[in-house]
C-alpha cells in the first residue's frame, strides 16, 4: 500500500499512514525519529519498506538526536523526515534553535503528533508554539487525505525556502482513519554530498553554522515572510459557507472536522462560515482580512491552547481601521474550553450559545438514568500491569524492601508502562512522575538533601529506553555528586509501551538489521555506580538485593531488573509455568492475609471465585510467568513447568 | 441508511477492538462508503476500555469522535462495556449486539466491585434502548478453534442486522489481504456465524 504505483486509487489509512505515504511520495531518503504515542506509527510504516524505498529509516536515541540525523541527511541535500510526540519537541529544541538559524538543503520536515486531552501521555503540551519561536512554517492538515498532501508539499516548501518545516498532527488525525486518494510515487535514488567549501555565508555551498547571528537571523525572517506569500493562496486554507456569514468559524487540524460536524448538526449551514486553515504560522494577513470583514463575530476552535486565538486577534488589532469592531470567541472567553482535546460537542455548545439555536444532545432524564445505570452495573476498569509483566514482581519487591526498611522511603518515577506504578496496579510506589529521565534527575537532587535533616531512603525507577534517552546524563550527575540513592532500571528489553521498538540496548535497528546493543550494566559501571543485576521473577533474592542496596548508603547505586516484556515476541503466547489454585490449601477470606492474591497483587489472571471463596486461576488470561505462587502465604498456589 | 451511520465498536484492551474496526471500517469502504474511524488506544491498551468510532457515510468524511447521544449501531466485545457506551453515546432507537464473556476488571478481582449477571444486565440496557441482542461470539469461536474469531462473529453480526449494507464478498476480499490462504475459510465461516446468531439472539 505505501509503495502503491496505482494513482488516484481510494484506500482507507490511519493518519500516520497517510502521513508516511505523502513522505514516500515526496521521495524521502532518510526518516528519524523517538517512539511516543500518537507519532510511533509513521516511522514503523516506513521501516516496513524502507529496503524496498531505498529509505535509511532510523529509531533515534532520542527526539534531539534524531532531529540531528535527519538534519545531517538535508545537509547532505537528501529529503529527510524526522518524527516524535510533542514533548519531544522539547527535547530536541535546543538543536532546532539553531537549525533554523543554519537553514536547511534538502527539504526537511518537522513532524511532532499532539495528544490533546493526554490520552497517552502525562502532559498535553503544544507544539505549535515552537514554530513560532522558532519562527519557522507551521502546516495543520484538516483531514486524511491533507495528512498525506500536505506532508508531501512540506518537502517543497522546506527546499523552496530552505528551512525546516514543522508539521502538526494529532491523536485524532495519526490515530484515525479516512480514506485517501493515493498520489503519483517514482522511486527515488538520492545522491548525499555534503559541500562545505562555497563562500562562509553561502547557504547552499558553505559551511552550515550559524554565525553570523543577526545576518544569518535576517535571512531566516525573510525565508517566513516568503513563506506568507506562499500561504495567501495556498489551496489547503479554504473557506466554506456564506459570502457574508453571521458567524465565522476559524479553524484547524481535526477541530475543522468538529466545526463542520457542529454547524451541520444545528442547521447553521446559512449563518455560519469556516475558514480552514492549513497553514497557522505565519498566519496569511490578506487572506484573513478578507473574511474577517466579512463577519462581525468571530470563534476560533483549536487545541490546546489559544495559538490562532491570540495570533488572529493581534492581526485584528493591527487592522483595527479597516475591520472595525469584531467580538471574539474561543478559549479566552470561555466559549471553548481551554483545557482538554475538542470534539464535535464542544463546538455544538459553543455555536448554539453564540447563535441562539437550541440542541438537545441527550434527554435529561435519560442522561440522568445512564450515569447512575453505567455508574452501578459497569465498574471501572482500572489502568493495570498485563498478565505477567514484569513490572508487577519489581514493584511488589521494591514495596515491600521499602516497607521493611521503615524509613518512610520512596520511588521517583519515569516514563513508560512502569508509570502505572502510581496507582494500585503498582502498588502506588510511585509519588514523583514527569518527563523522560526525570526520575532520576529528581531522586539525584533527593540524594544530596540529607544536611537538611532528610533521612528517607531514594530511589528512582527508569525502563531501558528511557535510560538511553535522558536517565543516563542524571545518573552521571549523581555518581559524580555523590548523591544517596538507587536507581532500579526496569529492563523489559524493547520499548514496550508504545509497540517494542528497538533501542540502543538491542541488537536490531527499526528494519531488522542486526547491529551491536549497547550494554546499560556496562555503562552504569564504567560510570563507576555500584551495579547489581537481578530477575525481578525471582521475588526472594531480588527483594534481598533491595534491601541490602536500600541500606547501602555510598552514593549513587543501581540495580538492573531483568526479564523481558510479557508481549514481547519471544515470550508472546509462551507460558513458563501451568499455574494452578490448590482449594484445599486456599484459606479464603479466613487466611489473615487480606487476600494478597487477588486483592493487593491484582494481576488479572488470578481471580476470586466469590462462589467458592477462594482464588483461582483464568487459563484463558494467565500468562504463566508464576510470580504468584510466591506471595501466597499459605502455598496454596501451584506452578509446574511447561516442558517445551 | 441514516447518513453518517455512526458506529461504536468497545471492549477492553487486547481484545482486538482496533482490529475489529478496521477490518469493519475496511469492508464498509470496499462497498462504497466514506469511511471515519477514531480509535483510542495507548495507555488504555493495558486493561482499560477501548473504543472506535466508526462513521460511516456515502457523502464525506466526518468527525473521528461522534457526538453525545448519536450512536446508532454500538458492537461491544465485553458486556459492560456496552452500558458505558450507551450512556455516553446512546439513546431509544440504537441497535446493541453484545458479547457474553465478561473480562473482569481488577476492582472486581479484588472485590471492590460486583460485576454484573447477564440478566441484570440486559435489564439495565432495556432502560436505555430497545433493540439488544447478546450472543455468545466467544464461545462460538473457541468451538471453531481460537477464540480471536469472536471478533469476526461480531462484524459478521453487524452485517446481518441489516442496517448496513455490506456485500459478503466485500468482507471475503478484506479477510483475503489480512489473513494467510489457509485462514480464510474459517473466518468466513465465523462471519457467516455472526451473521445467523444475530437473528436469534439469548433470550432472558
Amino acid at each position: 500500500m505505501l509503495l502503491s504505483k496505482n494513482e488516484g486509487k481510494e484506500l482507507l489509512l490511519m493518519g500516520n499512514q497517510a502521513i508516511a505515504r505523502g513522505a514516500i511520495e515526496a521521495g524521502v531518503n532518510v526518516a528519524a525519529g523517538y517512539p511516543g504515542t500518537p507519532s510511533s506509527e509513521i516511522i514503523e510504516n516506513l521501516a516496513s519498506v524502507a529496503g524496498k524505498a531505498n529509505l535509511y529509516v532510523e529509531w533515534s536515541v532520542n527526539e534531539k538526536v534524531s532531529l540531528e540525523v535527519a538534519a545531517a541527511a538535508s545537509f547532505a541535500g537528501l529529503r529527510s523526515l524526522c518524527v516524535m510526540k510533542q514533548n519531544g519537541v522539547n527535547v530536541a529544541s535546543d538543536f532546532l534553535l539553531h537549525l533554523v538559524l543554519s537553514g536547511t538543503r534538502g527539504g526537511m520536515v518537522l513532524i511532532p503528533c499532539d495528544d490533546p486531552g493526554a490520552i497517552s501521555s502525562v502532559n498535553e503540551g503544544e507544539s505549535r508554539y515552537f514554530a513560532r519561536i522558532m519562527e519557522i512554517p507551521l502546516l495543520e492538515p484538516g483531514d486524511f487525505q491533507e495528512a498525506k498532501d500536505m506532508t508531501k508539499w512540506a518537502f517543497e516548501l522546506s527546499e523552496e525556502l530552505g528551512n525546516i518545516v514543522m508539521l502538526r498532527s494529532v491523536t485524532r488525525l495519526s490515530h484515525a482513519s479516512g480514506n485517501v486518494k493515493l498520489g503519483n510515487y517514482e522511486p527515488v535514488q538520492g545522491k548525499a554530498n555534503f559541500r562545505f567549501d562555497g563562500n562562509l555565508l553561502d547557504p547552499k555551498t558553505g559551511p552550515v553554522i550559524t554565525a553570523p547571528v543577526p545576518m544569518r537571523h535576517n535571512q531566516q525572517q525573510g525565508k517566513l515572510k516568503k513563506a506568507i506569500e506562499l500561504f495567501e493562496t495556498s489551496p489547503f486554507n479554504r473557506y466554506e459557507g456564506p459570502e457574508k456569514p453571521e458567524l465565522l468559524i476559524i479553524t484547524s487540524s481535526a477541530c475543522y472536522l468538529y466545526s463542520r460536524e457542529a454547524v451541520k448538526a444545528l442547521g447553521a449551514e446559512g449563518r455560519t462560515g469556516i475558514l480552514k486553515l492549513g497553514t497557522t504560522w505565519p498566519l496569511p494577513p490578506e487572506l484573513l482580512k478578507k473574511h474577517l470583514a466579512a463577519a462581525k463575530k468571530i470563534l476560533v476552535v483549536e487545541e490546546v491552547l489559544p495559538f490562532l486565538e491570540e495570533n488572529i486577534k493581534i492581526l485584528a488589532m493591527e487592522n483595527i481601521d479597516s475591520l472595525g469592531k469584531i467580538s471574539f470567541h474561543g478559549k479566552n472567553d470561555g466559549s471553548i474550553p481551554s483545557v482538554n482535546e475538542m470534539n464535535p460537542d464542544h463546538v455544538i455548545k459553543a455555536v448554539s450559545s453564540i447563535l441562539a439555536i437550541p440542541y438537545d444532545s441527550m434527554p435529561e432524564d435519560y442522561e440522568k438514568k445512564g450515569m447512575i445505570l453505567s455508574f452501578t452495573k459497569s465498574p471501572n476498569r482500572e489502568l493495570t500491569f498485563c498478565p505477567g509483566c514484569p513490572h508487577r514482581a519489581s514493584y511488589w519487591s521494591i514495596n515491600r524492601a521499602l516497607t521493611m526498611d521503615g524509613r518512610n522511603g520512596f520511588v521517583c518515577g519515569d516514563i513508560g508502562c512502569y508509570t502505572m506504578a502510581i496507582l494500585p496496579a503498582g502498588f502506588s510506589t510511585i509519588k514523583t512522575a514527569h518527563s523522560m529521565g526525570s526520575g532520576t534527575g529528581i531522586a539525584s537532587g533527593f540524594g544530596k538533601l540529607k544536611s537538611f535533616g532528610m533521612e528517607q531512603p531514594v530511589v528512582s525507577v527508569c525502563g531501558d529506553s528511557t535510560f538511553y534517552h535522558a536517565a543516563m546524563p542524571a545518573l552521571v550527575n549523581a555518581v559524580h555528586n555523590g548523591s544517596d540513592m538507587l536507581l532500579v532500571i526496569l529492563d523489559n528489553s524493547g520499548t514496550a509501551m508504545t509497540g517494542f521498538q528497538p533501542h540502543p540496548g538491542i541488537p536490531s535497528d527499526a528494519t531488522g538489521n542486526e547491529l551491536p546493543a549497547v550494554d546499560i550494566e556496562g555503562i552504569c559501571r564504567s560510570i563507576g555506580a555500584k551495579t547489581y543485576t537481578s530477575d525481578p521473577f525471582d521475588i526472594a533474592g531480588t527483594e534481598k538485593q533491595l534491601l541490602e542496596l536500600i541500606e547501602d548508603n555510598s552514593g549513587a547505586r543501581v540495580l538492573i531488573l531483568k526479564q523481558p516484556c510479557a508481549l514481547s515476541p519471544e515470550k508472546k503466547k509462551e507460558k513458563r509455568y501451568t499455574v494452578s489454585v490448590d482449594s484445599d490449601l486456599c484459606r479464603g477470606e479466613e487466611c489473615g492475609c487480606n487476600r494478597l492474591c487477588t486483592r493487593v497483587f491484582r494481576c488479572p489472571g488470578l481471580v476470586w471465585n466469590a462462589e467458592k471463596g477462594k482464588a483461582m486461576i483464568d487459563e484463558i488470561i494467565c500468562a504463566g510467568c508464576g510470580v504468584c505462587a510466591d506471595i501466597c502465604p499459605a502455598g496454596a498456589i501451584k506452578r509446574s513447568e511447561v516442558k517445551p | 441508511m441514516i447518513d453518517p451511520f455512526n458506529i461504536i465498536i468497545t471492549g477492553v484492551g487486547g481484545q482486538g477492538n482496533v482490529l475489529a474496526a478496521r477490518m469493519l471500517g475496511n469492508t464498509l469502504a470496499k462497498s462504497g462508503y466514506h469511511v471515519t474511524i477514531g480509535e483510542t488506544f495507548g495507555a488504555s491498551q493495558r486493561g482499560g476500555s477501548v473504543m472506535s468510532h466508526l462513521r460511516v457515510s456515502k457523502e464525506s468524511a466526518w468527525s473521528p469522535q461522534i457526538p453525545k447521544g448519536r450512536a446508532h449501531l454500538i458492537i461491544a466485545l465485553e458486556p459492560i462495556e456496552s452500558l458505558r457506551v450507551l450512556a455516553a453515546y446512546g439513546n431509544r432507537d440504537v441497535v446493541v449486539i453484545s458479547n457474553t464473556r465478561p473480562i473482569y476488571p481488577v476492582g472486581v478481582i479484588s472485590g471492590d466491585f460486583a460485576y454484573p449477571s447477564l440478566p441484570e444486565l440486559n435489564s439495565a440496557m432495556g432502560e436505555l434502548c430497545d433493540d439488544k441482542r447478546f450472543i455468545n461470539a466467544t464461545e462460538e469461536a473457541l468451538s471453531l478453534g481460537n477464540p480471536i474469531l469472536g471478533n469476526v462473529i461480531m462484524v459478521g453480526a453487524a452485517a446481518g442486522t441489516g442496517l448496513l449494507s455490506i456485500e459478503d464478498s466485500s468482507f471475503e476480499s478484506v479477510i483475503s489481504e489480512n489473513v494467510p490462504a489457509s485462514k480464510v475459510k474459517i473466518n468466513m465461516e465465523a462471519y457467516r456465524k455472526g451473521k445467523e446468531m444475530v437473528k436469534a439472539p439469548i433470550k432472558f
